[in-house]
Formats: structure tokens, sequence, C-alpha cells
């Protein structure tokens, strides 16, 4: 399996990205440079946190026009698994992969802890190997990852199950405590319609091994192996996925 | 011509930082000021002197790139 790991000049997670993919998992792991053009053949794509062409006007504008988002955009509508982390995430809202937009966290904070999330949804590539209801023990670093569309919208999300982790205490249960920025309805990470492109706010790579204090992030990038592997993503929408699950 | 681009958050977005900024205003005496809303202010030369071409060209950019239409809205002026 070969991940390919997008950098943008100003991404500052994409070693973590490349290190959990290609040591942890002991996959193939490539860096992909914001100007190329192609993906060099990969089987998913991570774009990884960071301050992507430093943020300017808005987290993740500017990298929307970077050449190699075309061919993100691309592998995204044939279906090919995708993953935004963080400023990754906000990327792929910026480039209308992924609805709504993010607002500076409601407390203003820029917040660098561990949260705990909720796994709402099996069937997309990145939560495949996950149980229904599995909380995850994972870090946040941000201080934009309020979470904003408008109600239609989440409406849509909610109807279409494409809330794919919420924000929740230990034990699973969402909370205003356990909400870290404001994220309407505890919104921590979504996919798309089609389920094959998923963004979170919080940092799976940095939490993969447990000297890094949880390693609970792991089973997002074994998900993605095991579906490639059982041929779930042989299609190009996520009805094939779920049919497996 | 100049056009000058107003982006702000919608009327229906929470404005944290204009919420703070009320709040400290407040801190100094300043009661009166009922609310603050943040946003941002762009100029923009362009080679053009037709002021309906330049504020066409202005509301092109600010779709594109300036104000994401999700959280923000604009205003345009130009001279």
């Amino acid at each position: 399996m070969k991940f390919a790991v997008v950098v943008f000049p100003g991404s500052n997670g994409d070693e973590d990205a490349y290190h959990a993919a290609g040591e942890v998992l002991g996959q193939q792991a490539e860096y992909v440079w914001h100007k190329d053009m192609d993906l060099k053949g990969a089987d998913v794509v991570i774009l990884p946190g960071g301050f992507a062409h430093g943020d300017y006007l808005r987290t993740g504008a500017m990298a929307r026009f970077s050449p190699v988002m075309r061919a993100v955009e691309r592998f995204a509508a044939r279906g090919g698994p995708v993953l935004g982390i963080c400023n990754g995430f906000q990327v792929l809202l910026e480039a209308g992969l992924l609805p709504g937009a993010m607002l500076r966290n409601h407390k203003l904070k820029f917040r660098c802890e561990h949260v705990h999330v909720r796994v709402e949804q099996t069937d997309t590539p990145f939560t495949f190997a996950c149980r229904p209801g599995q909380v995850l023990r994972i870090p946040i670093a941000h201080g934009e990852g309020n979470y904003f569309a408008g109600t239609d919208v989440i409406a849509r999300l909610e109807a279409n199950r494409q809330v794919v982790f919420r924000y929740t205490d230990a034990s699973g249960e969402v909370s205003d405590e356990a909400n870290p920025n404001g994220s309407t309805a505890a919104i921590a990470g979504l996919c798309n319609e089609a389920r094959n492109v998923v963004g979170l706010m919080p940092h799976p790579e940095r939490a993969c091994e447990s000297v890094l204090g949880s390693a609970d992030g792991l089973v997002m990038f074994e998900s993605v192996v095991a579906a490639l592997r059982s041929g779930a993503l042989g299609g190009s929408t996520g009805s094939t996925l779920q049919a497996v699950v | 011509m100049r056009a000058r681009v107003f982006v702000t958050l919608k009327a229906s977005v929470f404005d944290p930082q204009g919420k703070t900024i009320a709040d400290a205003l407040h801190s100094l005496g300043y009661g009166a000021v009922d609310d603050v809303r943040q946003g941002k202010y762009f100029e923009l030369d362009l080679r053009t002197t037709e002021a309906a071409q330049a504020r066409e060209l202005a509301a092109e950019v600010a779709d594109k790139l300036l104000a994401n239409p999700v959280i923000e809205s604009y205003r345009i002026e130009v001279d």
C-alpha cells in the first residue's frame, strides 16, 4: 500500500504522517511536493497538519490553488481515499471537497492537548477497522477548529451520516466541556457523500505509538489498509464499502 | 480604479474576536459600544477606468478568494 503525504510550504505534520504510515504501519510512504502534478501512484493520500502557505487570508485558503490539489481532486473523484488532518481538513473545506468552514476556537485559545472523539461511522476507509461508537484518545493542536456550517448543511450531514467523529468525554458522551473549540454539533471530523474523503481536526498520526501517550490513532491507518485490501474501495462510491461492512 | 473590499463574518455567524474586542471596550468604560464585528479590508488596484468593470472584477475576486461564502459576506466600494 502506498501512502502519499502532500507537503505544502508550512506543513508541519508531514513527517509525523510519513512516520505513522511508513515506520509504524510498515507501508510504503512518499512525500509529494505541493507543486507536483501527480500523486506518484499512491493508494492513499494524506493532507497533513501545519500552516500551509502560512494560513494567509484564511486557514487552508491558499493551498487550494497548489498544483497538486488538481491531482488530489481527480484522485478523490475516482473514489481514492483521502485523509485531511487538522490543516489538511481545513484545506479540504476550502477546496470544497468537504462542506463547511472553520472559525476561530470559540474561546480564542490555541488548544494543544489530548481529547476524546467518538467514531460515529465505520463505513469510511479511515474508520473501517473501528468499532461503532469506539472512543479514541488523540491530540488536537489548533486555533481554528470551530467547525461551522449552515443549519441546512448540518441537517444534510446528519441525514447522510457524514459526521464521522464527534468530541466526547472519555465515556463517549457529548458535552460542552468535552467540545474543545465550540464546533457545531461537536463535529470533530466528517466525510464527503461518497465517504472516501475524510477530514478531522485531531491528529491520529501523533497517536500511533504508546510512547507518545496514546496509540489510539493507529486504527485509522490500519483501517485504510484493511479497506483497500478487502477490495471495499474497488468502486467509486462508498456504497461499495458499505456493502462489505 | 481602486476597489475596496470589506469582508466580515455573516450576521448569523458568531464572531468571538469581535465579542472579545467589545468586552475589552466595555471594560475601558465604553458602555455605549453595543457590539463589534471584526473583518478584513482589501484595497485592489485595478487596470480599468470603468467603475462597473472594476466592481465586477472585485466581486469576482471576492467570490473566488477573498471571502469564504460559507461564513463571510463582503461589501465593495469603487473610486
